[in-house]
């Protein structure tokens, strides 16, 4: 049922049933290797391009999920699935392997929860029993798609982020145990006026504050009713801009309360600059870890706003300033 | 940013880039300019110790040995892109990896290993260029316009 201007609020309670994350080498070594279903240490996943291996990791994550689910993919009626490589090619061959009717979506790095809203809404809804949203990104594939060849020689600046190499999927029943998908905020897309493709936390702050200030006004709620909000991908750089923006709209989040995935994701000394980013980065961060910890029980009530930058290689070299979206999902066991 | 660009921002948008810009790490540019003025002179002394060589073992002159020294840069380069490594050695060197000649191997060699997946000639073939052409391109131009001004000051009887 939409609340406020921007929000559903899901009354059947949607549940996530399964859910799966893998990983790539860089994710291995970082903060949450444990709370990865699998973990690759080649790159190219044995496959003959970095695209390949991508879409091999979205593949292993969908399998995943549905296998930890307990169902079978016959009984999905849907699948929604968005990448960052040209015209979402991972998702599409994915849902070609995996044989579901397929809505592709595009959000950039924010698709992991446009996917997951967007599945629980027609779980909610009854216009599915079963769904299943998934993300991925892959570094190698990524820094191709928007950046420079992966061995050319580069300085990054320190607000540079790193692209996670990995995929995440959920499946979203109307029935089952698991986390329980509550509400969905969608994002308006936000435009400060950064043009640095090396500087997407400072680009993508501002949708995270709007798409967060909206969610409260919506539904009413604030930072108490959490145990805490994870922002997507913003790396140390976003946050602490993200943290200071809020303050100054009047919603001071204890620090505690206020995390990102992409600095849970690595190690601090990983050299990952500001920290990670790429759809996977929230999506294997919460259907992994935080997932993980909800059904352990030490979590009660999260929200995850995953963030996107929505640019092309093409829009800044044509001197295009970088819109960005954020979405809102709250999870609660 | 250059302040023609900053123009066409609204208001808000500039007290945002404010707000953002305090709260951004700065390129470490003295220690940056450090790096580079190491690891460059570092390349360009063992071109020079590769000159000697080619002069003192091998029949060239200070003016031949420059091709065959150029080419050793070049094949070192181009095993390090390939190996892997290269790219981590810039991430530290920056222009100093970058503005020798073995940074311009490593554009072409880094583009043509990464589109080795499109095929040869597509991937390979259509994208070695796609980082060095514009220093190619601007490169002749730049010495186009330099040959004209210099045959222009000739025919006005020299300098």
């Amino acid at each position: 049922m939409l609340q406020g201007h921007q929000s559903w609020v899901f009354e059947n309670r949607p549940v996530i049933i399964g859910s799966a994350a893998i990983g790539g080498p860089f994710e291995a070594q970082g903060n949450l290797a444990a709370d990865f279903d699998m973990l690759h240490d080649d790159l190219w996943l044995g496959q003959e391009s970095y695209e390949k291996a991508e879409k091999k990791l979205l593949e292993q994550a969908c399998e995943t999920a549905i296998k930890k689910a307990g169902v079978k993919k016959e009984d999905i009626q849907f699948f929604m699935s968005g990448d960052l490589i040209n015209q979402i090619i991972s998702s599409s061959f994915t849902a070609r392997t995996l044989g579901i009717p397929f809505l592709g979506i595009y959000g950039a790095c924010s698709s992991s929860m446009e996917g997951l809203a967007l599945a629980s809404l027609m779980v909610d809804s009854r216009f599915a029993k079963l769904a299943l949203a998934g993300t991925s990104s892959h570094n190698a594939a990524a820094e191709k798609q928007y950046r420079y060849p992966t061995e050319y020689g580069a300085q990054k600046p320190p607000t540079a982020q790193w692209t996670v190499t990995g995929a995440g999927a959920g499946v979203v029943a109307q029935l089952g145990e698991g986390p329980k998908v509550t509400a969905a905020t969608i994002g308006r897309v936000v435009d400060m006026g950064i043009s640095d493709p090396f500087n997407m936390g400072a680009a993508m702050a501002p949708a995270a504050v709007d798409t967060i200030e909206a969610h409260f006004r919506d539904l009413n709620v604030s930072a108490a009713n959490y145990d805490f909000i994870a922002t997507g991908d913003l790396g140390r750089v976003g946050h602490i801009i993200a943290r200071d923006l809020l303050k100054k709209h009047g919603m001071d989040i204890p620090k505690e309360k206020l995390t990102d995935c992409g600095m849970l994701i690595y190690k601090d000394t990983q050299p990952v600059w500001s920290g990670g980013s790429g759809c996977a980065c929230a999506a294997t961060t919460t259907y992994g870890h935080f997932l993980n910890r909800m059904r352990k029980g030490e979590l009660k009530k999260i929200l995850v706003v995953a963030t996107g930058a929505l640019l092309s290689p093409m829009s800044y070299q044509q001197k295009e300033t970088i819109p960005c979206v954020a979405h809102a999902v709250s999870i609660e066991m | 940013m250059s302040s023609k660009k900053r123009k066409k921002l609204t208001p808000t948008q500039q007290q945002y880039q404010d707000f953002a810009h305090a709260r951004e790490p700065q390129r470490p540019i003295i220690n940056n300019c450090i790096r580079a003025f190491l690891v460059g002179g570092i390349i360009c002394t063992i071109g020079q110790g590769l000159m000697w060589f080619f002069m003192t073992y091998f029949n060239f002159d200070e003016k031949t040995a420059g091709n065959p020294t150029v080419a050793v840069l070049i094949f070192i380069s181009i095993l390090f892109t390939s190996l892997g490594f290269y790219d981590h050695i810039a991430q530290w060197a920056g222009a100093g990896t970058a503005v020798p000649v073995t940074g311009f191997a490593n554009t072409i060699a880094s583009a043509a290993l990464e589109h080795k997946s499109e095929g040869y000639v597509l991937g390979v073939g259509g994208n070695m260029f796609k980082l060095a052409g514009p220093v190619i391109v601007y490169g002749v131009f730049s010495a186009f316009v330099v040959a004209i001004v210099k045959v222009i000051i000739d025919m006005l009887g020299g300098l």
